[in-house]
């Protein structure tokens, strides 16, 4: 599935990682986040290294890696969602690297493809280094989205701005992954930075409510991505031993929440401009 | 050969990193060409009279006669254990610390396994008036007590990592965390020549004053360059550091099929000694290889913002690592000597975790000196291999022992070695051995 037209109204991006806390009940939250109102999900493969991550991520990772999550099982976990929504893989490069016999992430790409995968984020591979991936991407027909910070430099948005496709991940702050009860105003000027590039531009990091959803699209974000607010909840279930369906049940209306939040920031922003 | 400058060694190195961090190590590197480098405003000058003065530079290059004796050979001792703090790590820690004060950074964050390295930055934070917070696996402050209780006294803030192991893989991950979120003030030093470019390089020219003394200081002697020079490699950093003055002196790579017997003259062989663990076969079930042979067993991969040699999975998941000495308990290793292996120009050999106690214990009896649990892997490749080291060597006593007391105690005792009769009864023992 490809990631065509999913930014046509404000998008609401969730990241949750592949096999936590085990595989049952994660293939529920994943299809739980489409049913409330998903258009695009960064589905993560856990990596042993995760230096990207903060804890409440990382936690999620060793989780997954404990109930056996390996590459060739993310790709038929992948396969047996019962969704429509495209997925993007959010993974580390060695993973990639490593897969099949060849040399390089073409055989990782190639059956990424074959599980209908619609792009990639890789948080540790930068721009200079993403020829191989990059190549890949274009014979299999895949996005490759880059990370840009509130740091990168001018020369280095340049570089970026040729290799991403699909649309653009915005840092909306400093630091690692991690839910804050802030929205950084670093958010406003970084995407003003990308405003004239032909991709949409979708921001993360550290957005919770749908308040600050809705403020990240009034302040113009085409979408929002959320990920630890969500693993949030995956983590309570996992900790207090509750049942699939209640998780489910409060991921599902956490996605509509932050979904609504995303909606709602478009439509000021659309008033704001007919002032 | 000629020196790397673009952060590449071979098919090696890289920067590997989170977008966040790329600015800092950008910037890093500029800071390491202009003062490093090209030293702007006279930074080699001081950094070399602060190695002098307050680290007690240059070390010793001391004839060792019993070992000597033993090996049939003329065995040196580059004393890094005489180095202020106790080992080799003080190179890097001051350099990194002062080019942070050049560069108006103002929170200095590292990582330690054996504490060695977090030692050493926190003394030069605490002499160069930084602040200064170091992370370490659990397992490791469990482990080298002495040095944490050293961290604290010189005011650094030591925060305990949990995840994995508790080790120095986990370690290094934690503190990549903290410089990505507070990137724009803080400085990592980096505790070997592993990580993005330019941290291998830097390090490696940090580190490499040990070979430089060490060259000119054989020459003295002898009048001539050693036939080889031994280190233990962890990251490598110790190990680049000896052998980096020697990488040219290899005129004419010793051929296979050279029956004469005779080295080439201007030969030196650079032999890097890993910790073999308790076995060099990897434990596939829990995913942890019993052993910290990266170089000898790894295979090609991207850790920690580098392409380098790690141990890992078919999956290419990194395993944990084991070693008995902390400091070389790591699942990956330095991308240039990466590709010194892979070039033939560095030997990669291992010693297993009894080998290296029985050497801690041969060398303190015979020599007084006690050495890291790390040195005492290159001193174990000695007594295995002493045909290998020609007429003349060199080891780099990376650090010393007093940190390794309370775990070679339980270790030898636990394990039943032949030294642990010496534990006992001072007086048995060091007889027979000599
Ligand atoms: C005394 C000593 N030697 C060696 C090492 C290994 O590090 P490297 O391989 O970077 O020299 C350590 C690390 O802590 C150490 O403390």
């Amino acid at each position: 599935m490809s990631l065509d037209g999913v930014f046509d109204e404000p998008a609401f991006v969730p990241y949750l990682v592949a096999g936590d806390p085990d595989r049952e009940s994660s293939k529920a939250y994943v299809e739980a986040l489409a049913e409330g109102g998903a258009d695009v999900i960064e589905l993560g493969l856990p990596f042993s290294e995760p230096i990207a991550e903060g804890p409440t991520i990382q936690s999620a990772i060793v989780r997954a890696l404990q109930a056996g999550m390996t590459p060739d099982r993310y790709f038929t976990f992948v396969e047996e969602l019962d969704i429509d929504v495209p997925v993007v893989c959010m993974t580390y490069y060695n993973l990639l690297y490593q897969y099949g016999d060849s040399d390089g992430p073409r055989s990782f790409v190639e059956r990424a493809a074959e599980a209908g995968i619609a792009g990639f984020v890789v948080p540790d591979l930068p721009a200079e280094e993403a020829g191989p991936l990059r190549e890949a991407c274009d014979e299999f027909g895949l996005d490759l989205i880059f990370i840009v910070a509130p740091t990168t430099t001018d020369d280095r948005l340049a570089t970026m701005r040729e290799v991403t496709s699909g649309y653009v991940y915005v840092q909306a702050r400093l630091g690692v992954t991690g839910a804050r009860d802030d929205v950084s105003d670093q958010t406003g000027a970084t995407l003003a930075r990308v405003a004239d590039w032909p991709v949409p531009k979708a921001v993360g990091f550290g957005i919770k409510t749908r308040e600050h959803a809705r403020d990240i699209v009034a302040g113009g974000a085409d979408g929002i991505i959320v990920g630890s607010a969500l693993v949030d909840i995956v983590a309570r279930g996992a900790s207090e031993d509750r049942s699939i369906d209640t998780v489910a049940q409060e991921v599902r209306e956490k996605a509509a929440a932050l979904k609504a939040g995303a909606i709602d920031g478009g439509r000021d922003r659309v008033d704001s401009t007919t002032d | 050969m000629t020196d790397s400058h673009d952060g590449k060694f071979g098919r090696y190195g890289g920067q590997y990193v989170p977008e966040a961090l790329m600015p800092a190590i950008e910037e890093l590197r500029e800071a390491y060409e202009r003062y490093v480098l090209d030293g702007a405003d006279d930074f080699p000058t001081e950094l070399r009279d602060r190695l002098a003065d307050f680290g007690g530079r240059p070390t010793p290059l001391q004839y060792a006669e019993a070992l000597s004796d033993r090996y049939d050979t003329n065995v040196y001792l580059k004393r890094e254990d005489l180095l202020h703090g106790g080992a080799h790590k003080l190179n890097n820690a001051l350099g990194q610390v002062l080019l942070a004060k050049y560069m108006g950074k103002d929170r200095i964050i590292a990582e330690t396994g054996a504490g060695q390295h977090g030692t050493a930055t926190a003394m030069a934070a605490a002499h160069l008036g930084m602040p200064c917070e170091v992370y370490m696996g659990e397992t490791d402050m469990e482990r080298q007590r002495p040095n944490v209780q050293r961290m604290r006294l010189n005011g650094a803030t030591v925060t305990p990592v949990t995840t994995g192991r508790g080790t120095l893989k986990e370690a290094i991950s934690e503190t990549m965390r903290d410089w990505a979120s507070n990137v724009e003030d803080t400085h990592y030093v980096i505790g070997s020549i592993v990580g993005p470019d330019p941290f291998p390089e830097m390090v490696r020219d940090f580190q490499s004053i040990i070979g430089e003394e060490a060259r000119e200081q054989i020459r003295e002697k002898t009048g001539g360059l050693p036939d080889s020079v031994v280190a233990c490699a962890g990251g490598g950093s110790n190990t680049m550091g000896a052998f980096h003055e020697f990488r040219d002196d290899c005129a004419e790579p010793r051929s296979a099929d050279d029956s004469s017997g005779q080295r080439p003259r201007d030969h030196v062989d650079l032999i890097a000694v890993e910790a073999g663990g308790s076995s060099l076969e990897v434990d596939e079930e829990r995913g942890v290889a019993p052993n910290s042979a990266t170089l000898s067993t790894g295979d090609e991969g991207v850790l920690h913002g580098a392409r380098t040699k790690l141990l890992q999975d078919a999956d290419g998941q990194i395993l944990e690592s084991h070693s008995v000495s902390a400091g070389l308990d790591y699942s990956g290793v330095g991308p240039e000597l990466a590709h010194l292996v892979d070039t033939g120009r560095v030997q990669a050999a291992n010693v297993d975790d009894d080998d290296a106690l029985e050497a801690f214990h041969r060398v303190s009896r015979l020599e007084g000196i006690i050495p890291a649990l790390e040195t005492a892997h290159a001193f174990a490749y000695l007594e295995a291999h002493p045909d290998a080291l020609g007429e003349t060597t060199i080891v780099n006593v990376s650090g010393r022992g007093d940190k390794d007391l309370e775990t070679v105690i339980e270790q030898t005792r636990d394990r039943d070695l032949d030294a642990a009769a010496a534990l006992d009864d001072p007086t048995e023992g060091a007889e027979g051995e000599r």
